[in-house]
């Protein structure tokens, strides 16, 4: 009897099939994401990572919403023409808050990873309003709309919980002065914006939009994207000491 | 024989004297879980955060009290005994499922081509977003992904697989609301996820955009699947499980884990579409790629695989060349293919050790898939001339060498020198594109010709002409799309590293955006083309459909020809 025989159990058993396959098909899963979870590598905590304000996640909201990753990338590769365009390489804790992660896989346009403060506020509005009026070669499609709808942010702090039971170190104080934290960032009212910093070093507060008006979903995804890859200060950053 | 008469399990109407009409578990289950549905979606629908929210809500509340009327409806007009199992020693094969998911597959193939054509132009000509938020590219793309590969791939799949694990299994398919509400759920997800999209609900993962009542929603119809699928092989009439069943079954289980492993999220509250998946970072982007580069392993390759090993050995008249092929063939994929999602992000921060994994077992890939091709092709020995004269067989037989070809491309792809070129390229969609339109589609093409004159019982299709029009009018088109892409990806791939002999990067972004302008174009030409060549076969299978019934059934009964 040769061993091809031997395969006949599966082909008369359903349940054996089923669990011949499950077995199959765990093994590569297992040995590649488990690890993940406990390797230095890729929980090390850098220098200057915070979870992101209230209106950095709204913005961050918004830029899932529009599905921005289908054309641009936050995750700048190891290669030397990459991190000449765009900057450092990307690190894995530069991402360990993004739920989701958005490294993307497509370059319609440019790695985003670290766009902050690359352009200005006026650019960022101009750019959304209409893409070709500062890129006349670009493809981005036009979001007007954006700098036309008020901000809904109302149950933020109930996003920042859920968040905080995913792991993100959002602190009681920070969930509770949620909406004045977003007020405070978005508008160039400085009253909140000390105890904004407190919370969340390096946030910038200021009117992403226009002065004295209601913040809109333009603002908060222009807040979002200015303090992209900002976070860590790479002249401080030691790229040895994860390694073993 | 009793048994002839016997109501599947699960009845309570069993044994019931005729006349004496009562529901089944299944009908009253159904029914109660419909009502219940229709109660909390309109809860939801009165205290949703966002209208849009409110608009899904409002679907599903709708379409749980058109369960409700569908059920009691079916209930009175159905007679008291439920369908037999058998009738004259025959299987009673249920294929209602069958062609509802063969039309439902032509309709959102037209539907997912159509909008890949406009997304493909609106990169040509950035003018056609329009400035709306429901026509952006952003929201447009998963609607074009998830409408070939989910709706109308999926429809194949789930087709083809009620198809033949009745024909194979000589035995009818397992339950009686059950096949239907697999079939009809689904597609309500399709619908579900498909307006999400546009409307802005995503969770901007790609190939798992849907959001977490989608996801339920789909966990529970794919669980009902799997049940069907294998309570239908449970009740076998043959010895063996076919081997076409190995692979539908391969593919429903794995997708099940795929798809709960990737979509664990927290909503932020039941009335809110929103929701935070519980994995960050590089460990959400591991997971998002096993899920990812399995959902092409499992539910593009192993599910249509199963296609393969049936309706080509069907359409040739000829046995699957080796059996010991299909058991390597089987085993092999099955565990590679979950090693290959790391190559998704080479050079990026994932460990490079889970790289490297992911490449070396993308490179082993190569063997079991083209073992799988050359079993596909070599079953056509001692009936290659049929490929003159059957442009269905031949439709057939083009898409396992697509096959071929792109499983050659995909591990030569993985090799980190060449991704660190072809990634985030256009490369990558032409790629793509070669396994969805040349494999994908032609072999679903082939299914779709061969299934429905054999479900409505019509001798042979409306025209064959048509057929062979599509043929070419449609690989014309994949040429066209797969080249430009070819050269669009590779040439990108170059200007982003290029270095003036002062050592500056040659190039800035725009100027490598704008020169892919000529080659989007001819990429939406070649799209076109294949959206034609669909349309085409939409007209041949809608005459089909209105011609005359065949008056004798050619398949079961067929004619007695003296031996020559």
């Amino acid at each position: 009897m040769s061993l091809w025989n031997k395969h006949a159990i599966f082909e008369k058993n359903s349940i054996i099939l089923v669990l011949g396959v499950l077995i199959v098909i765990s093994i590569g899963g297992l040995v590649e994401i488990l690890p993940l979870f406990y390797l230095k590598s890729t929980i090390e905590k850098v220098e200057g990572m915070r979870p992101y304000t209230p209106l950095e996640l709204a913005g961050r909201n918004i830029y899932v919403r529009e599905g921005c990753y289908n054309c641009h990338s936050q995750m700048i590769r190891a290669l030397r023409d990459e991190v000449e365009r765009y900057g450092h390489y990307s690190l894995a804790s530069e991402s360990m808050y993004d739920h989701p992660f958005q490294w993307g896989s497509k370059r319609n346009g440019p790695d985003l990873a670290r766009v902050g403060n690359k352009y200005s506020d006026e650019w960022h509005r101009r750019h959304l309003e209409n893409p070709r009026s500062v890129v006349p070669g670009s493809i981005m499609p036009g979001y007007p709309w954006l700098a036309k709808t008020p901000l809904q942010a109302e149950t933020i702090a109930q996003d920042m919980k859920v968040l905080a039971i995913e792991g993100v170190p959002y602190s009681d104080a920070m969930i509770t002065n949620a909406s004045a934290d977003l007020k405070a960032q978005g508008t160039d009212d400085d009253a909140g914006a000390t105890a904004l910093v407190e919370r969340y070093p390096k946030a910038i507060a200021r009117a992403y939009g226009d002065k004295g008006k209601a913040i809109t979903e333009a603002d908060a995804l222009i807040a979002y994207m200015q303090m992209l890859g900002t976070l860590v200060d790479f002249k401080l950053y030691d790229g040895k000491a994860n390694l073993r | 024989m009793a048994t002839t008469l016997s109501t599947g399990g699960g009845t309570m109407g069993a044994g019931a004297a005729p006349g004496a009409k009562s529901m089944t578990l299944g009908e009253l289950g159904l029914l109660i879980t419909a009502i219940a549905m229709a109660c909390l979606w309109l809860l939801i629908t009165a205290k949703a955060y966002t209208p849009e929210y409110a608009f899904h809500a409002a679907i599903l509340a709708l379409a749980s009290v058109a369960s409700v009327f569908a059920i009691v409806n079916r209930y009175m007009a159905r007679p008291a005994e439920l369908p037999a199992q058998e009738i004259d020693g025959k299987p009673n094969y249920n294929m209602g499922p069958v062609k509802f998911c063969t039309i439902a597959a032509v309709f959102w193939g037209i539907a997912g081509f159509t909008v890949g054509l406009i997304i493909a132009l609106q990169l040509a000509f950035p003018a056609l977003n329009f400035d709306l938020p429901w026509t952006s590219f952003g929201r447009m793309r998963p609607l074009h992904t998830s409408a070939v590969i989910f709706a109308f791939g999926g429809n194949v799949l789930i087709g083809t697989s009620f198809y033949v694990v009745q024909r194979t299994c000589r035995a009818r398919l397992a339950g009686d609301l059950a096949p239907w509400a697999v079939v009809l759920g689904y597609n309500l997800f399709i619908v579900i996820a498909g307006t999400g999209y546009l409307l802005g609900i995503t969770q901007s993962k790609e190939y798992a955009e849907p959001e977490w009542y989608a996801d339920l929603l789909l966990t529970i119809i794919w669980v009902t699947y799997f049940l069907v699928f294998l309570a239908t092989i449970m009740k076998r009439a043959e010895p063996h499980i076919y081997v076409a069943n190995w692979f539908y079954l391969g593919f429903i289980v794995t997708i099940a884990v795929l798809h709960l492993g990737n979509n664990v999220t927290i909503p932020v509250s039941i009335f809110s579409a929103k929701s935070y998946i519980v994995w960050g970072g590089v460990q959400d982007a591991m997971i998002q790629w096993w899920y990812g580069h399995n959902a092409v392993g499992f539910f593009l390759t192993a599910g249509f695989l199963g296609i393969m090993y049936y309706f080509i050995p069907k359409r040739a008249g000829r046995p699957v060349y080796s059996y010991r092929l299909s058991i390597i063939h089987f085993w092999a994929l099955i565990f590679m293919y979950i090693w290959a999602g790391p190559h998704h992000l080479h050079y990026t921060a994932l460990p490079d050790w889970a790289q490297t994994l992911g490449m070396a077992f993308s490179i082993m890939l190569w063997m079991p898939s083209w073992g799988g091709m050359i079993n596909g092709l070599m079953t056509l020995s001692g009936a290659w001339d049929k490929l003159r004269t059957d442009p269905v067989l031949r439709m057939l037989v083009v898409s396992v060498a697509f096959y071929g070809m792109s499983t050659f491309e995909g591990p030569l792809m993985s090799i980190k020198a060449v991704n660190s070129l072809s990634h985030y390229t256009d490369w990558t969609i032409g790629h793509v594109h070669s396994g969805a339109l040349g494999w994908v589609g032609y072999v679903s093409f082939g299914a779709i010709y061969c299934l429905v004159p054999w479900l409505w019982n019509r001798r042979e299709l409306y025209s064959m002409r048509l057929v062979n029009w599509h043929f070419w009018i449609s690989t014309l088109g994949i040429v066209f799309y797969i080249s430009s892409m070819w050269v669009a990806g590779i040439l990108q791939g170059l200007m982003w590293r290029a270095y003036t002999s002062f050592g500056f990067l040659e190039h800035s972004f725009i100027e490598t955006v704008e020169a892919m302008h000529v080659f989007y174009v001819v990429r939406a030409f070649g799209g076109g083309l294949f959206l034609a060549g669909a349309l085409i076969m939409a007209w041949n299978i809608y005459k089909t459909i209105a011609s005359p019934e065949t008056e004798t059934s050619i398949r079961t009964t067929p004619a007695l020809v003296p031996a020559e």
